[in-house]
């Protein structure tokens, strides 16, 4: 714990301050720069750096890889059950406009679901990649 | 720092620079007012793809084999081809800013110009990539996905193997 304590106060200090910039950039994005794609990395870098100072185990405990390779899935297939929302609303593939009564309506709920899926999809998939290597790399650490 | 980068053998010290590079690249689309690309730039280039590759380098070597020092000139005579080609290619672009460069001619008026009123959202990006373009998105998400789903099958779930293996043990 003494070591690296400067390091652990500050990822303390700062991954709850990138979480939400993740979540702002996520929902945000009709406003202002940013999506699904930036927020879903923001939202994972704040898990890869408590995984790179406190640890793979701390991380996996708290956001198990089963349920991260279960996120991956789910986003792809938010994204794709708002298009088929979609036709079976009456319009075509991804044509948000018939989501609701409100063209604007229906197109605003519309990229928000469809950037959701994409930022979870993303973010998930980051983390997953992320675990592999790291997950890779600690037997040949241990044997040692 | 381009050229520094691929000279330098330390591959520790390359992806260093590489990560820089792309907080620099990620500076100058904001000089050019593309910030939804510096966003991506600065999260994805200088941010996860060189945890990614010091995650690689962990598992490899950090030092680059250096191989012998015979040239090969076939190669030295394709790439220089190559190149020329290319630069002679970006002769014919249309100069910066043109308001007639073809790019600004085709469906850009009509997204700069209607989309505010089409779709009801103020950002221009987020509308052209969700919504007009909402299929080459779902394309993008799934190209991630299936990415994700070959990295699992070549390296294994990670610490997911690793606690199955220890629970085995313990039933032994």
């Amino acid at each position: 714990m003494s070591p690296h304590i400067v390091l652990r106060v500050g990822a303390k200090l700062l991954i709850p301050v990138i979480l939400l910039f993740g979540l702002y950039v996520q929902f945000h994005g009709e406003y202002s720069p940013g999506g699904g794609f930036q927020a879903g990395i923001i939202f994972s870098a704040a898990l890869i750096l408590y995984a790179l100072i406190f640890g793979l185990e701390t991380v996996q405990q708290a956001v198990p890889p089963a349920a991260v390779h279960a996120l991956a899935a789910l986003g792809a297939l938010l994204y794709m059950s708002i298009g088929i929302w979609a036709m079976l609303a009456g319009g075509n593939f991804l044509e948000y406009k018939v989501l609701a009564a409100d063209p604007h309506v229906g197109e605003t709920a519309g990229i928000i679901l469809i950037e959701l899926g994409v930022g979870i999809t993303v973010g998930a998939v980051v983390i997953t990649l992320f675990y592999s290597f790291a997950g890779r790399a600690r037997p040949k650490r241990g044997g040692d | 720092m381009a050229l520094a980068t691929v000279w330098i053998r330390n591959l520790f010290a390359a992806t260093m620079l590489m990560g820089i590079f792309s907080l620099l690249a990620a500076s100058l689309y904001v000089l050019l007012d593309a910030v939804d690309v510096a966003l991506t730039e600065a999260a994805v280039g200088a941010g996860i793809s060189i945890i990614l590759m010091l995650g690689a380098l962990v598992l490899t070597t950090s030092k680059e084999k250096v191989h012998d020092a015979r040239h090969n000139l076939l190669a030295l005579v394709v790439v220089l081809i190559t190149g020329a080609a290319l630069i002679y290619g970006t002769m014919d672009m249309p100069n910066f800013a043109d308001p007639k460069a073809p790019a600004h001619q085709h469906v850009s008026p009509r997204y700069t110009q209607e989309s505010v009123d089409e779709i009801g959202i103020p950002n221009m990006v987020t509308s052209v990539l969700a919504s007009y373009r909402g299929l080459d998105t779902l394309g993008e998400v799934l190209v991630i996905f299936v990415a994700g789903v070959g990295v699992l099958l070549v390296l294994g779930a990670g610490g997911f193997q690793r606690r199955r293996r220890e629970s085995g043990e313990e039933e032994e």
